[in-house]
This record gives C-alpha cells, structure tokens and sequence, in this order.
C-alpha cells in the first residue's frame, strides 16, 4: 500500500496557473504510452494500405499514362503519413494523436506555457532514431556470420537505449522530449459522478453512528470505501460492511450491506470534513 | 446498532447541506464549461457566440475556484477529481494560446527559419568543412586506388559508374534525360533526401558522433565520383551536373548535420544552462532549420528530379546552381540586414 501510494505520487508534477493554484499534473506511464503509440502505428498502417489498395486500383483504371502522377501522389502521402502524422495532430488543438486521444494522456510543455509548433516538431523528428532506426536494423540484418551478427546486436542494443530511454528518467522523457522540452501528461474526460453521500436508498436511515464509531477511521479509509461503493460489487460491499461492522461494534445484516455501507458513507464523510472545516485533517486511521 | 447520538448527526448533516448545495449551486458552471471546451476542441472559436468566447475564461475561473474550494472542504474524490480533470483541460485550451495558420507561416518564414540558420553559422561551416574534407579524401584515395571506388560507391548506387568505365558511358550518365518518369523520381529523391536529413539530424543526438561522421561519408562519395570523371577529362561536366541541384541540396543536408552538431555539443556541452534547458533550446532551434532543411529538399528534388533531366547545357546547369546557392544564402544571411537598412 505505502508502496504503491509513493509510486503514484512520484508521477504527480506541480503545475501553477497564473491564477494561483497548482493543477498537479499527472504524468502517463510508459505503458499507456506504449499503447497510445501501438494504436497510432495500426491507424497509419491501416491507412497506409488503404492509400495503396486505392493508387493500385486507380492504376488498373487509370492506364499507363495515368500512372505517374498517381505514383507522385501515393509516394508523397505515404511520406506524409511517416513523418507528418504525429506533427499535425499534436499540433491540433488537443495536442495529441487519436492513439493518445483514445487511452486519455497528451503533450504538454515542461514549462506550462502553451505547446509551440517547434516543439512538436522537435519531439517527432527524434522518433527517426527511437523507433526507425532499431527496425531498419532489425528489419535490414541480411548476413548471418558471426561478425554481422554481432555487430548487428551491438546496433540493436545501442540504438534500444534511445527507444526505452523514457524509463530510465523520472518524468518519463523520450528523446523526443527532452529535446523540445516537453513531457506527456494524462488529461482525462471525466464525467461528474453522483454525490454518495447524498444517495437515498431504502433503509438508509434506518443507521445512526456515535462519534466514537465514526472516529474508527481517517480519510484514506473514507476514499477506500468511495471506491468500493462506486463499483458496486456484492460480495466486496459485504466484505467491507462486515470489517466495518467489527471494528464499530455494529452487526449490519447481510443483505443491508450497501445501505449500511451508503450511510457510514454519508456520516463518516460528514465527521470528517467538519473535522476538516475546524483545521483537521485526519490522513487516516492511525492518526489520532 | 448502538443507541443513537442526535448531536453529532445533526452537525453532520449541517455541514452535508452546506457542501451539498455548494455543488447544486456550481454545477451548472462546470457542465457548461465542459460543453463550450468540448466544442471549441472540435471546432474553431470562430463558430462560439461573442458572448460564449466572453464567458470562457469566466467559467474558467469559476471551475478553478471551485477546484480550490472543493480541496480545501470536501472529502468525496470523484468531485475533486472532476474538477481537476475540468480545470486541466481549460486550461491548456486558454493559456495554449495559438497563432493562426496564416501568421504562422509568415513568422516561419520572415524569422523562425532564417533566425535558426544564422544561429547555427557555427556548425554550419564546420559542417561544409567537414565534407569538403571527405571529398579531398574521397578523391586522394579513389586516385591512389581504384578499388577503394566500390568501398565507398555501393554497386547499386554507382549503376555502372566506375574508374575502369569508358568515358562515352560515363558522359551519357550525365546527359541522358530519360523522360519518362520525372515528377516520379523527383518525388521520390524529394522523400528519400528529406528522410537522409532527419537521420542525420537525429543522430547528433548521440554527441554529434554518428552526425560527423555521416557528413564526412557523404564527402567521400562525392569526392570518389569526382576523381573518375575527372581523370577522363569530364570534370567540368560533373560539376554541371551536381551544381544544378547539388548547391540546394548538399547545402540542405550540411544544415540538417549542423542541427544535428548542435544537439549533440548543447548535450555534451550544456555551458549556463542546466542540461535539459540547454538541450530544449537547441531542440526547438534544430527543428525550425530542419522544417525549412526539408522545404529546400523538395526545391533539390524537383531541381535534380526535372531540371536536371531537360536541361543539358552545362553553362545554364552552373548557372541555375550558382543562383540558387545565392538565393540561398542571400535569404538566410543576407536578408536581415536589408530589411533592418531600410529601417
């Protein structure tokens, strides 16, 4: 748990507005990452072979005298689609690619200002070596003696450093990054989700706690059960109300779980923040 | 269930109440603000009301405000959390604050671009230095040793071309227009150039090693080349034939391996600056000259692609390559202090 809440929060930069209050960003991880960028490799792939299917049927119709400026076009949407791909859509004004779109992180600038067009430029160009460079080298191994081989994963080993460089820094930099002086933070679409402690279910009132039973636990616990709560699974309701219902001398029925649960909820949060209002803040159980 | 304690209930559910009706009275701000962002992301702000694009930083403010509020008293984590995620997404769209398409490319092309390659002066004579030392070396050791020729020419590349070809095949090379594939093979020299010069740029990132050593490479090339034409007393006709489009395109690449120079030594060589502010600056510099490294490669490829191959005579050959270098230069060097002499 102390493990995983540092992990977490190693990944939470400040970010200051000019109005004062700090955002604190959070940095996505090298697998949402890694995600994002499969997803927009099969996008480019997928158009890539749309593009081709097209330019050879146009060929098939077209005839011999149809086929040149039909071959302009396919090779210069092909390098567009290679090299101007990321830069346009990062230069939109969501900063991000579909791929980035879809898993919910984009580019931002390391300084908080807003994101130049040099900058997306910079973070792509570098792609050439974190990403083309290991596979023409892969892809370009044609001898199989000793010599080549070994050069060849002497290649590969130096040119895998530039692409799993965002791993080996703290705030998970490509190249591509760190030369534009940016960073990829999450920026989520959350929706506004309903208020629990407002939440009427039958037999909800039927629970009235004494300030001693809501002194059992702090903040951290008080999030943990939103979090059960919101996912609503039986059997984990009726764990938790049973730990609950030991540890404040309460005996809840099995099928009252989620009322019960819902009503602690509600007066527990209520405890706390009037504790919160009065200047404090109870981190979590242990703390008196 | 233990008998229960009305005092603590009652000032609970007072503050309930308090906190309840802060989120009745607000939300309606942040569920507009969602949708005015979730509009101008799709679309421009040109399509928004005068009194919407008013109310945008307005909302803003208010869903921050919340934001701060709802910290400071609330426990419940998916409001915080919405308000945070609300607040983020306002405020990349109102502090990125964006140029249009249109000044933009007047700002890249009256500063950005020619600000970068002045900035660059230095690793761009050291660049040209460099591959004039590889076509010195090229064409000493083509001269001392005709096999050194395919060392340094792949085969496929040189497509006949070599120290023991006669020089009747080595002048049709140069005068030989086939004519049937010209915007083809222009486009093609255009996107094989301009990825030659990202790589070369990108690669400096490894302390301008690979960069170095890929300019004095491409001299060598050159130089080889040079030496067979210019033992069957054809060198003046090669030149022709490299100045047309050479000039645009060879001073192209000497300034992506000047890019690539100055990533690598800022790196290597930060000076003031902490690494990574020295290595954002130089980043954002080499991306302005390798954007317009890769608008004066479409120039070479269609130059090499199309004029090369209708115009034979050497003096308009030498003559559109010298202008164009001109050009060049006088755009990027030049350029400056006309318009700050007429000021």
């Amino acid at each position: 748990m102390a493990i995983g809440r540092r992990a977490a929060f190693a990944a939470i930069r400040p970010l200051i507005t000019p109005e004062g209050v700090d955002l604190r960003i959070r940095l996505a991880d090298a697998g949402t990452r890694a995600s994002a960028f499969l997803l927009d490799i099969v996008f480019i792939a997928v158009a890539a072979i749309v593009i081709t299917i097209v330019a050879l049927f146009g060929a098939g119709g077209l005839g011999s005298e149809g086929f040149q400026p039909l071959f302009v076009v396919w090779i210069i949407l092909i390098f567009f689609l290679r090299n101007a791909y990321f830069i346009v859509f990062e230069a939109g004004r969501r900063a991000a690619t579909p791929g980035k779109r879809i898993v919910g992180i984009r580019v931002a600038s390391r300084s908080g200002d807003g994101l130049s067009i040099d900058q997306v430029i910079a973070r792509n160009l570098m792609r050439e070596i974190e990403v083309f460079l290991p596979l023409s080298i892969i892809v370009g191994r044609s001898g199989t003696d000793l010599a080549d081989t070994l050069t060849t994963v002497f290649g590969l080993v130096w040119t895998l450093l530039f692409a799993l460089f965002p791993l080996f820094n703290r705030d998970r930099m490509r190249i591509g990054d760190l030369l534009a002086g940016t960073w990829v933070v999450e920026a989520p679409k959350r929706a506004l989700l309903e208020d629990l402690s407002a939440r009427q279910d039958a037999g909800t009132g039927a629970f009235r706690f004494s300030h001693a039973q809501l002194d059992a636990y702090g903040i951290a616990e008080l999030h943990k059960l939103e979090e059960v709560l919101r996912r609503d699974d039986y059997f984990a309701l009726r764990t938790v109300a049973e730990t609950i219902g030991r540890k404040i001398g309460a005996a809840p029925q099995a099928h009252d779980a989620r009322a019960f649960l819902t009503a602690y909820y509600g007066e527990l949060r209520a405890h706390l923040e009037r504790k919160l209002l009065l200047g404090n803040r109870r981190a979590d159980k242990h703390q008196r | 269930m233990t008998a229960p304690v009305p005092g603590s209930a009652v000032r609970g559910d007072a503050v309930r109440q308090s906190l309840a009706s802060f989120r009745r009275e607000r939300e309606a701000d942040w569920k507009a603000f969602e949708a005015l962002l979730a509009r101008v992301e799709k679309r421009a702000p040109r399509t928004l009301s005068e009194e919407e694009l008013l109310s945008l930083p307005l909302l803003y403010r208010s869903a921050l405000s919340s934001l701060s509020v709802a910290r400071a008293t609330s426990l419940d984590n998916a409001l915080v959390a919405y308000l945070e995620a609300l607040s983020l997404r306002g405020y990349f769209y109102l502090y990125g604050a964006r140029r249009g398409l249109r000044q933009r490319l007047a700002d890249f092309f009256l500063h950005d671009w020619p600000e970068a390659i002045r900035d660059l002066w230095r690793e761009t004579l050291v660049s040209v230095a460099l591959m004039v030392i590889g076509i010195g070396a090229g064409a000493w050791l083509v001269a001392s040793d005709k096999s050194w020729f395919d060392a340094i020419i792949p085969s496929s590349l040189a497509g006949g071309r070599g120290p023991d070809a006669s020089a009747e095949l080595l002048r049709s090379m140069l005068y030989d227009g086939d004519n049937g594939f010209l915007s083809g093979f222009a486009a093609y020299l255009f996107t094989h150039n301009v990825q030659v010069a990202i790589l070369a740029f990108a690669l400096g990132f490894a302390f301008a090693v690979p960069t170095v050593l890929l300019m004095l490479f491409n001299g060598c090339m050159i130089g080889a080349l040079f030496q067979v034409y210019w033992s069957k007393g054809l060198g003046m006709e090669l030149g022709g034939w490299l100045a047309i489009h050479g000039t645009t395109e060879l001073f192209a690449i000497a300034l992506a391996g000047a890019a690539g120079m100055r990533i690598g030594t800022s790196i290597a060589f930060p000076g003031e600056l902490t690494r990574m502010a020295a290595a954002a600056r130089a980043g954002r510099i080499a991306a302005n000259a390798m954007v317009g490294v890769s608008v004066m490669l479409l120039f070479a490829g269609l130059l090499e692609g199309i004029g090369r191959q209708t115009i034979t005579s050497d003096v308009t050959r030498y003559a559109i390559g010298g202008g164009m270098l001109a050009l060049w230069i006088g755009y990027f060097y030049l350029f400056r202090m006309m318009r700050h002499g007429d000021r």
